[in-house]
Parts: C-alpha cells; sequence; structure tokens
C-alpha cells in the first residue's frame, strides 16, 4: 500500500465511467439517427422541375416538392398594380410586392412562387380572386394579398417561397435557387 | 434459512429523499435490492450471465421498438420494408443487424445461464419456483424468437413457420382447429404475420413482468453459489454495490466484444440464406432448419421416426420435443442428492459435462438432413438427453459419494486461496 | 476453471473426431447433396475486417450487368441513385437512369405512361411480372439480383464453419457465382443425368443442371477502363458488383466496426482495472 494509491484508484473509477458515458452517447447516436429522413425520403426532395406553359394570367397551379404542396401563380397586369398598391400600413408583415413577384424573362406578366400551408397552424388556404386579397384560409380565417403577404388574421407572417428559379419561360424548378440544376 | 436475513440499510438524507421514502419508497427498494443487498463473496463469472440477460432483454426491445418504426405487417411489404430499413433508414442496417444478432446472443446467455443452474444446483430447493420462473422465461423467448424469425418475410420464415404451426397437427381431433386458430387461416398468410407481429411486440413485456418475479424470488432465498453451501455468516457475502455490479459490467463488456464481432464482421454467420429470399408458398428450400437455437428440440423431434403404441411417429415426435422442455420444469424434484453443487459431486460432474455435449450435438444433427447415421446419433442423444433427467438424476442422489463438504463459504475461499497461493503465486 | 476447459476440450476434441466420419458416411450412401463441387475461394477486394469495395471493378460489374444479365435478371431493391457509390457523379447518374424507362401515373387522364427513369426510381425488370418471366424462359423464373450474392451462400459443413467465425469468412455468395458463372461447359460424369433443356454445371445449387445456358463467355462487353474483358474478369466483377448490390452498406459497416471494437477492449479493460481494484479489499 502506498500513499498515492487512492489517486490512482480515482482516476480507474472516473476514467471508467467517463468510458462509460461516451459508449452511452456513441450508441444512442443510431437511435436518434434513425428517426432522420431517411434515403428515400432525402431523395425524393430533389429538385422537382415543373411545366408552366399552359398555365394562364390569373391561374392558380398547386405542385408538391418534398409532400408538401406549392402554390404557383400567374398575376395578371391588374392582379401586379393592386399589390403593388398595398402599403405598410395594411398588413404585419411587410415586404414590398415586387420583392415576391418573379419576372420572367420574355413573360410580360409576374410569378408568385408560395408555400401553399397557411403560416397559422399549416391548413391549405382557398383561392381568392377578389383583389388584392388572393388566399383565405378556412381554418382560422387568415387572409393573404395575391402575392401571399399576411393581410388580417391569425397568421403572422407571409407565405414563405421555397427555392425556386425559373430555368426557362416554361420550366419552374422548386428545391433550388441555383440556374442550371 | 438460506441468505443471511438482510434488514434495509438505507436512510433517506435529504428532505426531497424523505418525502418521496414516505410516499412512495422506491429509491429505498432500488437500494436495498441493488446496492446493499448481499451476494456471496465466492461467485464466479459463470453467474454474472443473469445481468448480461437484463442488459440483452433491454437492447432487444430497443432495437425492437425502433425496427417497428420501419417495418410493414404485411405480406405484400414485409420483405421490402425490412430491405428498406437495410438500405435506406439512417442507420437501419447496424439497428436491424443488432436485433437479429441479439436474439442469437440472449439464446447463447441464456443457455450458458440455464448450464450454469445445472451444475451448482441452482434449481434444489428452496429456488424450485426461482427455477420454474426461469423456464417460463425461456419458453416465452424461444415463442418470441419464433415469431420474430416469420417477420421478415423470407422463404426461411414463410417455411418456418409452415413447419411449426405444423406441429399442432399431429394432435388428433384438435390438432387441425387449433392449427387454423394460429394461423388465421388454412395456410401461413397476412392474418398469420399480422399477428405475429403483434405479439412478437408484445411478449417481450411480458418477459420483463416474469423477469421481475424471478429477480424477485432469487432476492427472496439469495443466489447460489459454487459450494452451494447457504450463507451463513456476514463474512460469507459482499455488497451487491460495488462488488458485483462492476464484475457483471467486465463481464458484459466482454460479452459485448463477441456480439460487436459477430454484428460487424459477421451479421448473416447466423442466419440462414434463403431468408434473403422473399416468402413464395409454392417453392420449399430444399433443407428446412429452424435458427440455430431451437436446432436441438427440432432433432428430438425428428429423431422419433417409429410409432410408439398407439401414437404415431408424428404425434410421438411433437409429444418428445414439448417433454424436453416440459421435464425441465420438474428437474428441481428430480434430483434426489442432498448435495448441491457438482464441484462435490464427481459423477453427477460428469454425466452432467455429457449432457452438455450432447446437446451440443443434438443441435448440430437438427442442421442436418434426417437420414441414414443422423436418424441413429439423433435418437441415441434423444435417449441420453431424457435419461439424464428421468434416470441418471434421481438415480445418482442415491448412489453417489459426494467429496467433503466445507463448512462455509468462508472457509472454502481460503482454503482454495490457500492452495493456489501455495502451488503457484498467482493472484 | 482448468478442468471445465479440459471437459470442453475432450467434448470438441471427441467430436472432431466423429463427426466428419459421420459426414463422409452420408456423402457415401445416402442422397446426393447440391451444389455437387464447392464453390472456390476467391480473394475479395471487401473481404476481412479492413475490405472495402474496389469501385473501378463494381463499375464494370455494372455494366455486365446492364449489358448481358439485365435482359433476363431484374434488380428491383436497388435504386439509381446508389450508383453514386460505385464512384459516379449525379449527373453520370442521372443521364444513365435516363437510359431506363419506368411507369407512372395515373395522368390527368387517369392512364398509366412510361417516362424516363430518375435516380430515385428503382432498376425496372425485364418482365412485367413472374408469369410472363416463366412463361418466356420455358416455365423458369430467373431469380431478382438484389440481394442473390447473400441469398446464395452455400452452406460449409462441420468444422469449416467453426474456422468461419475466426477467419471472417462471409463470401460464400460471391465464391458462389464466380464458381458457377465459370462452371459451365464441363461434360457431366457419366452417372449424372442431365435432362435435356437444362445446363450441366456442378457448382448449382439446387441440382445437377440448371435452366440457364452459359450466361458470359469473355468479351461479352468491353470495359472502358481497358481491362480485358476475359471470362474469368467478367465473372470475377459481377460477383463484386452483386455483392455490393445486396450489401450496399459492407463498408461502412466494417469501419464502424473497427472503431467499435477498439473502443468496447479498451472500455473493458478499465472495467478490469476498475473490478481488481474493488474487488482487492476481499479474499474471493
Amino acid at each position: 500500500m502506498t500513499s498515492d494509491e487512492p489517486t490512482r484508484r480515482d482516476f480507474i473509477m472516473v476514467a471508467t465511467g467517463m468510458m462509460a458515458v461516451v459508449g452511452a452517447a456513441g450508441l444512442a447516436w443510431p437511435f436518434i439517427d434513425q428517426m432522420r429522413p431517411d434515403a428515400v425520403t432525402r431523395a425524393a426532395g430533389l429538385p422537382v422541375e415543373i411545366d408552366i406553359s399552359a398555365v394562364e394570367p390569373g391561374q392558380v397551379i398547386t405542385v408538391t416538392w418534398r409532400g408538401k404542396p406549392y402554390f404557383v401563380r400567374r398575376l395578371t397586369e391588374e392582379e401586379v398594380t393592386a399589390a403593388g398598391a398595398l402599403t405598410a400600413g395594411d398588413m404585419k408583415d411587410w415586404q414590398p410586392a415586387d420583392e415576391r413577384i418573379d419576372e420572367v424573362e420574355g413573360a410580360d406578366s409576374g410569378w408568385i412562387v408560395v408555400s401553399a400551408n397557411c403560416t397559422h397552424l399549416g391548413c391549405i388556404p382557398k383561392t381568392v380572386e377578389n383583389a388584392p386579397e388572393g388566399w383565405a384560409c378556412p381554418c382560422h380565417g387568415s387572409v393573404f394579398d395575391m402575392t401571399g403577404r399576411i393581410l388580417r388574421g391569425p397568421a403572422a407572417i407571409n407565405l414563405p417561397s421555397p427555392p425556386h428559379v425559373f430555368a426557362s419561360d416554361t420550366t419552374l424548378v422548386i428545391g433550388t435557387d441555383t440556374a442550371g440544376a | 434459512m438460506s441468505q443471511l436475513e438482510h434488514h434495509g440499510t438505507y436512510t433517506p438524507n435529504t428532505g426531497i429523499e424523505k418525502w418521496i421514502d414516505a410516499r412512495m419508497p422506491l429509491p429505498r427498494l432500488m437500494y436495498d435490492s441493488f446496492v446493499a443487498y448481499p451476494v456471496p463473496r465466492n461467485l464466479n463469472y459463470a453467474y454474472t450471465f443473469g445481468g448480461i440477460l437484463s442488459l440483452m432483454l433491454v437492447a432487444q426491445i430497443l432495437t425492437g421498438v425502433v425496427l417497428a418504426m420501419h417495418y410493414a405487417a404485411s405480406t405484400g411489404l414485409a420483405f421490402s420494408s425490412v430491405e428498406h430499413i437495410m438500405r435506406d433508414v439512417n442507420s437501419g442496417w447496424l439497428i436491424r443487424y443488432m436485433h437479429a444478432n441479439g436474439a442469437s446472443f440472449f439464446f447463447i446467455a441464456v443457455y450458458l445461464h440455464i448450464f450454469r443452474g445445472m451444475y451448482y444446483g441452482s434449481y434444489k430447493a428452496p429456488r424450485e419456483l426461482l427455477w420454474i420462473l426461469g423456464c417460463i422465461i425461456y419458453l416465452l423467448m424461444m415463442a418470441t424468437g419464433f415469431m420474430g424469425y416469420v417477420l421478415p418475410w423470407g422463404q426461411m420464415s414463410f417455411w418456418g413457420a409452415t413447419v411449426i404451426t405444423g406441429f399442432f397437427t399431429a394432435f388428433p381431433v384438435v390438432g387441425e382447429p387449433i392449427q387454423q386458430l394460429l394461423l388465421g387461416g388454412f395456410a401461413v398468410d397476412n392474418p398469420t404475420l399480422n399477428r405475429f407481429f403483434s405479439l412478437h411486440y408484445l411478449l417481450p413485456f411480458m418477459i420483463a413482468g416474469v423477469v421481475v418475479l424471478h429477480v424477485w424470488a432469487l432476492h427472496v432465498t439469495g443466489q447460489t453459489n459454487p459450494t452451494g453451501i447457504e450463507v451463513k455468516s456476514k463474512t460469507d457475502t459482499v455488497a451487491f454495490t460495488p462488488y458485483a455490479t462492476i464484475k457483471d459490467a467486465f463481464a458484459m463488456m466482454v460479452f459485448f466484444v463477441v456480439f460487436a464481432y459477430f454484428v460487424f464482421y459477421m451479421p448473416n454467420f447466423l442466419g440462414h440464406p434463403d431468408n434473403y429470399i422473399e416468402a413464395n408458398p409454392l417453392v420449399t428450400p430444399a433443407h428446412i432448419v429452424p435458427e440455430w437455437y431451437y436446432l436441438p428440440f427440432y432433432a428430438i423431434l425428428r429423431a422419433i421416426t417409429f410409432d410408439i403404441g398407439p401414437i404415431d411417429s408424428k404425434l410421438g415426435g411433437v409429444l418428445a420435443m414439448f417433454g424436453s422442455i416440459a421435464v425441465l420444469f420438474v428437474m428441481p424434484w428430480l434430483d434426489t442428492s442432498k448435495v448441491r453443487s457438482a464441484v462435490y459431486r464427481p459423477w453427477y460432474k460428469l454425466f452432467f459435462w455429457i449432457f452438455v455435449a450432447n446437446a451440443i450435438l443434438l443441435g448440430w444433427l437438427g442442421s442436418k438432413p434426417a437420414e441414414g447415421v443422423y436418424t441413429t446419433l439423433a435418437q441415441i442423444a434423444t435417449a441420453y438427453y431424457f435419461g439424464f433427467f428421468i434416470i441418471i438424476l434421481p438415480l445418482l442422489g442415491l448412489i453417489e459419494t459426494p467429496r467433503r463438504l466445507p463448512n462455509s463459504i468462508t472457509e472454502a475461499v481460503l482454503e482454495r486461496n490457500r492452495a493456489s497461493a501455495s502451488s503457484e503465486a498467482k493472484d | 476453471m482448468k478442468h471445465i476447459i479440459a471437459t470442453i476440450g475432450a467434448a470438441a476434441l471427441a467430436m472432431t473426431l466423429v463427426l466428419p466420419g459421420a459426414q463422409a458416411a452420408e456423402e457415401e450412401g445416402g442422397t446426393v447433396h447440391y451444389p455437387l463441387e464447392h464453390p472456390h475461394e476467391q480473394s475479395w477486394s471487401f473481404a476481412g475486417p479492413f475490405g472495402t469495395y474496389d469501385k473501378a471493378q463494381l463499375q464494370r460489374g455494372l455494366k455486365i450487368y446492364a449489358n448481358v444479365c439485365s435482359s433476363c435478371h431484374s434488380m428491383k431493391r436497388v435504386a439509381f441513385r446508389t450508383l453514386e457509390d460505385l464512384g459516379y457523379s449525379e449527373e453520370q447518374v442521372k443521364s444513365f437512369a435516363a437510359q431506363y424507362e419506368v411507369e407512372d401515373g395515373p395522368n390527368e387522364d387517369g392512364e398509366m405512361f412510361t417516362r424516363a427513369a430518375l435516380p430515385t426510381d428503382h432498376f425496372p425488370g425485364p418482365y412485367a411480372n413472374d408469369a410472363e418471366a416463366k412463361m418466356v424462359n420455358n416455365g423458369a423464373l430467373p431469380p431478382d439480383f438484389s440481394l442473390i450474392a447473400k441469398a446464395r451462400a452455400v452452406e460449409r459443413g462441420f468444422p469449416r464453419f467453426i474456422f468461419d467465425v475466426f477467419t471472417q469468412y462471409n463470401e460464400a455468395g460471391p465464391d458462389y457465382i464466380y464458381s458457377l458463372l465459370t462452371g459451365y461447359g464441363e461434360e457431366p460424369p457419366a452417372h449424372v443425368e442431365v435432362p435435356g433443356d437444362l445446363h450441366y454445371n456442378p457448382y448449382f445449387n439446387a441440382g445437377t443442371a440448371l435452366a440457364m445456358a452459359q450466361p458470359l463467355y469473355g468479351e461479352d462487353v468491353e470495359y472502358d477502363d481497358g481491362t480485358v474483358a476475359t471470362l474469368d474478369q467478367e465473372a470475377r466483377d459481377i460477383a463484386a458488383f452483386l455483392m455490393w448490390a445486396a450489401e450496399p452498406h459492407l463498408v461502412e459497416r466494417k469501419e464502424m466496426g473497427f472503431r467499435v471494437m477498439i473502443f468496447l477492449i479498451v472500455f473493458a479493460a478499465f472495467l478490469y482495472i476498475a473490478k481488481r481494484q474493488v474487488w482487492s479489499r476481499v479474499a474471493h
């Protein structure tokens, strides 16, 4: 028995305990990891190409990416004007209309690409054509304008835009914002 | 009687400990059962498999719950969903291999645990109930393992289920209705798969329940020990924590090294290749073999190739197989010896090791086609299996002269230490 | 403890002496067991604790599958996107997938249609269903290739399967595939009967002969990396590729296994030292 033995004993116990903690954490990881989206789901999240050649001004189509719906709306010139006329006083999450409208080269009108899930609790708002109102959510009464900005109701923020890019004047790609993907 | 009476030594110190202790003394129960609980000081590593088994049960439940998150119990989807786990789910291959090999290692541990109990006479009075609860756990494990093997819906899953549920048709009159009741149809099909999934999820929790009873019974009588002598004084025991805890932890880690070796390097060694072929009700594999842990019983089933009076060979085989497990339940009353441990029973020790070798031989024979020399060997091995319980155990207790027993555990320990110190300076 | 080990050793020794004798007796007298000849053990890049797939070999194997095997054999559990494991870029995978047509739909008119396959699709099979596959192939069903390398692991027998644990022999499947593909062309021995429309192959695991005629002869494909496409080379490459198809996470598994083993062994050593310290307080 030497006097330094207690320290050595403590070291062994502490080191063993620490290894147990590390081991438990390492073992826990696969069990958490398996809950994350699997390879199929991730692959299904690849960008989707949408043919928009048949969408007329004033028309809205619903498309899906990663299992969630998105609105693609082609605005008429009157609707662009009506959206542009709204001011910061009209809404709670102010954003200028031209920041939300995509101008496509060679086309004469703007496009809106926004999430189709209400920012309140996720219901799908109904499309209305009563400028400047564009969508009204049936669940809790949130009303959005033509560009997806919140006008009134419980939702606090505008409908967000997914990453997207117009590959040409007839093809919209949702899921990436870099051209050529 | 038995283990030194130990009254709780738990004393709540802080206010919150006192508050809980007055309302639901769970910390007291835990402390008295797993910290202050006295265990014989001479337990060897053969006594660590109880702890290993508890850990394996938890591991199987955890991995199983995770697999159920991704598995689809439907004949059309089951096989694909398992492949989905293997290919696409994050770490899915790891969790599935852990679960599949975990079943095998669960059985490895349970067999060592049972053999340890047989060697040291753990089944003898006053531990009969403890032993019977263990047999029930083992039966539940076999049912769980069998149903789990059906879930991947491979060829062996399907045909294993067909053969095993076919056992029941051996019974006259009631056999076929029982089989249809189990299958939910006339053949193994979607209803069968769905109920097996449901029961495979349920049974482990029943096992956990019986394990609680098993541990309760253990803590009433106390552990046996290699000498087979009951604890007589406080010097015969050490506290569960840290002594047994640290030893169990080390044994678990060694067990896990072997387990990990199989999971990461030999994950399909213990499985059958045919289970990577999707179930096909129209094509039977060339040799149907159960998982390795059922092979000894499968060999006994097939060893009965002859009619015994009014019992035809099919029913005879099924009865022999069920009987081979049933005989375990009555083992405490078949052994007439006054001495508990094989350490002091030279003849029992010999017959015990022959029994172990015989069980392994039966396992190997179970994997072989039932023909020619294999059948003869299986019949001899089956005869020894039953002879061991029914003839050797009762007779041996009457005619065997046991070696001199030490007076106490402490004396045995000190005697052995003296002997080894004089022969070689070891430990 | 010493005599326990001695007893186990004696029992094992006795079994080692007796059991192969029983096996030999079986082979002489009883029923014939297939395959007639055991697969030849090959050396594989993915064998052993540090095994990895040879990506160039997998690419060659893919070419054989795509140009030869896939005309009869499906591989429905393998998705095109996973071909990136073989070292292809996302773009290459996309254009490879686009060579295949898959059914999709229904469209707005309620009709199913075919389109070029995307990386998210799985390899489409050559036949619409099993019944068509059998009809085209004289009643024989060409098996799916997704898991064939794991499903065709030939039984090794006692005592070899015990040694396999220590040598980590896991390659019975690829060995079988290689041996079968290179095992055609022998004359059947006089006592072996071969039905007229079947093809003799002593390595086939379910009979003396199989419905598939010799599929590879050498020079069946032209390799992009300039490797000479001998029959031996082709058989080796397709077997390796099929192993990847059956076990795509093999390399990841072995790499993780090494780290886990090191950790567990060190942890066990620490526990052992701790256990010695605790027990040093009491004679046992």
